[in-house]
């Protein structure tokens, strides 16, 4: 069985080379994290000599056991992923929005329209939910909601606009000549499979979103990374790392969690050999050289900007 | 008006500082990104797991959190390095699976009858890759790479939170230096980024009809 095509089958002497090259990987690796524990755990001297227990101190985790703390943590994931799923429905609807207007018939609607994805696409989301927030004084909850959602929906109104591009014309040319208004050619016949196969990307910037939630922390919203600091100030700068620790493992289990849905997913309904239509733009990881892919993983969905 | 005057030469540094962080976070990120790529290509499978690992880890999991490992734990392990340095690494550490995902892309993208074609004319590993796919694949990999580096410039302003005088920065402060007129400052911000974002995404789509048309 070969992985890629760039390669033969490894012979003995390759897969002893690669033996012997994957044991020394796993040892420097190893190495590595062993120096990291060992510099974390031992004990820390200040400058002006007091020592202080090293990151895995018991003294620094005895806060696991307060069931507060939990609850805290709790709070926080909750507030990040009610702004997550309220900024992720909106973003939808401001990138069918979007994508709607890039695709109207009349050229004035299509410009204003490009110009305000050009702007919203183009300034970081972080001055985004900074400016709604001091200029619709929308409150922290909303102005990030609103920031999020504006930004990801340009986002997904052009990956909507290059699915709609890329289907074949005569796709339009039926719904025009069966007597649909150009609008409901588009709303019934275009859309949908444009937004079918945009499945995989839509989602994948579903994931950028919730992990974008982490930069309402400017406008005090309570979310995860706030959490963090607020902890900190309540049980003190020594609880730091732990704290750090707990927030860290909270976002990769959401974020993860995520991403597998959304490879699911994309496995699922993304479109697919045989079936994918023509000019898919930038569909990889079917029919490519499979360098990387390894048998058994299906389509995955190209990164979107994040 | 006269607000716009006031805080022009704090956001000609900030600007400037942006800039500084996009071009060396981004050359560092290219770099990390092309080792990692690399990896994921090799026929050593523990390198191939480790930069799978690295990928999926530093993908999922917000830039605010890396700068906070940045700031926190690598004093902790021994550096004694500025805040600066330190959104550095973080920013370089953050967008180099990123990178490392888009060059896999562009690979993934050359038909598989060029490599296989490559193969049967008894080219080797190296040969095949250098020869014929490398070559189609940096065109189009420079689309998405640029799509990439767009976001590093947006994602510096992230920077700003962690004590770098970068243009978010410099905004955060105009805003409360000049409380009348908070509109008119952030948007002069906004198209301080926009002169920097736009034109990398000018650039992004006239390569990409160009590689377009080459297919």
């Amino acid at each position: 069985m070969s992985l890629s095509v760039l390669y033969d089958a490894p012979g003995p002497k390759t897969r002893r080379w690669s033996v012997i090259a994957s044991i020394g990987g796993i040892i420097l690796i190893v190495a590595f994290f062993v120096w990291m524990y060992l510099t974390l755990a031992a004990p820390r001297v200040n400058a002006n000599g007091a020592a202080q227990p090293g990151m895995f101190d018991p003294s620094r985790w005895d806060i696991v056991a307060l069931p507060d703390l939990w609850l805290s943590f709790l709070n926080g994931t909750v507030a990040t992923l009610q702004m997550a799923a309220v900024a992720a429905a909106l973003a939808i609807l401001i990138g069918i929005l979007f994508s709607f207007g890039r695709s109207s018939r009349y050229a004035w609607v299509r410009a204003i329209t490009g110009v305000i994805l050009e702007f919203v696409r183009g300034i970081p989301v972080l001055l985004m939910i900074f400016f709604v927030f001091l200029v619709f004084t929308a409150g922290s909850y909303w102005s990030g909601v609103f920031g999020l959602a504006l930004y990801n929906g340009a986002i997904i109104g052009e990956a909507l606009r290059a699915g709609v591009k890329s289907l074949p014309r005569g796709q339009r040319e039926a719904g025009l000549s069966v007597g649909l208004t150009p609008m409901k050619t588009w709303a019934l016949i275009e859309f949908p499979q444009a937004f079918r196969q945009m499945l995989p990307i839509i989602l994948a910037q579903l994931v950028v979103l919730l992990k974008d939630t982490s930069l309402a922390f400017i406008v005090s919203y309570p979310e995860l990374a706030r959490t963090i600091s607020l902890n900190r100030t309540f049980f003190g700068s020594r609880y730091m790392f732990t704290l750090f620790v707990i927030g860290l493992v909270i976002y990769l289990a959401l974020n993860l969690t995520m991403s597998w849905i959304a490879r699911f997913v994309a496995r699922r309904s993304g479109p697919r050999l045989g079936k994918a239509l023509p000019n898919t733009p930038r569909q990889t990881g079917i029919d490519g050289t499979r360098a990387i892919t390894l048998p058994g993983r299906g389509f995955e969905p190209p990164d979107p900007p994040h | 008006m006269d607000a716009i005057i006031d805080v022009t030469p704090a956001y000609f540094a900030g600007f400037l500082m942006t800039l500084q962080l996009l071009a060396i976070s981004g050359v560092g990120a290219f770099v990390v990104g092309v080792l990692i790529a690399t990896m994921r290509i090799s026929p050593v499978p523990s390198l191939r797991v480790f930069a799978t690992v690295y990928t999926e880890v530093l993908r999922n999991v917000p830039l605010l959190l890396v700068l906070m490992f940045c700031a926190l734990v690598l004093p902790i392990l021994g550096s004694d390095l500025d805040y600066y340095p330190l959104a550095l690494i973080g920013l370089t550490a953050y967008t180099s699976p990123f990178v490392a995902e888009a060059i896999r892309s562009g690979f993934n993208g050359v038909p598989v009858g060029q490599a296989e074609a490559a193969r049967s004319i008894g080219m080797g590993f190296t040969q095949t890759v250098t020869l014929v796919v490398l070559p189609q694949a940096a065109r189009m990999v420079v689309p998405p790479l640029i799509n990439v580096f767009i976001a590093l410039t947006k994602n510096t302003s992230v920077a700003g939170i962690f004590f770098v005088d970068e243009l978010f920065k410099q905004t955060d402060a105009a805003t409360r230096d000049n409380p009348s007129s908070v509109i008119l400052v952030l948007i002069y911000a906004a198209l301080l980024y926009l002169v920097i974002t736009i034109p990398l995404g000018l650039i992004a789509g006239a390569i990409e009809k160009r590689v377009v048309v080459m297919r």
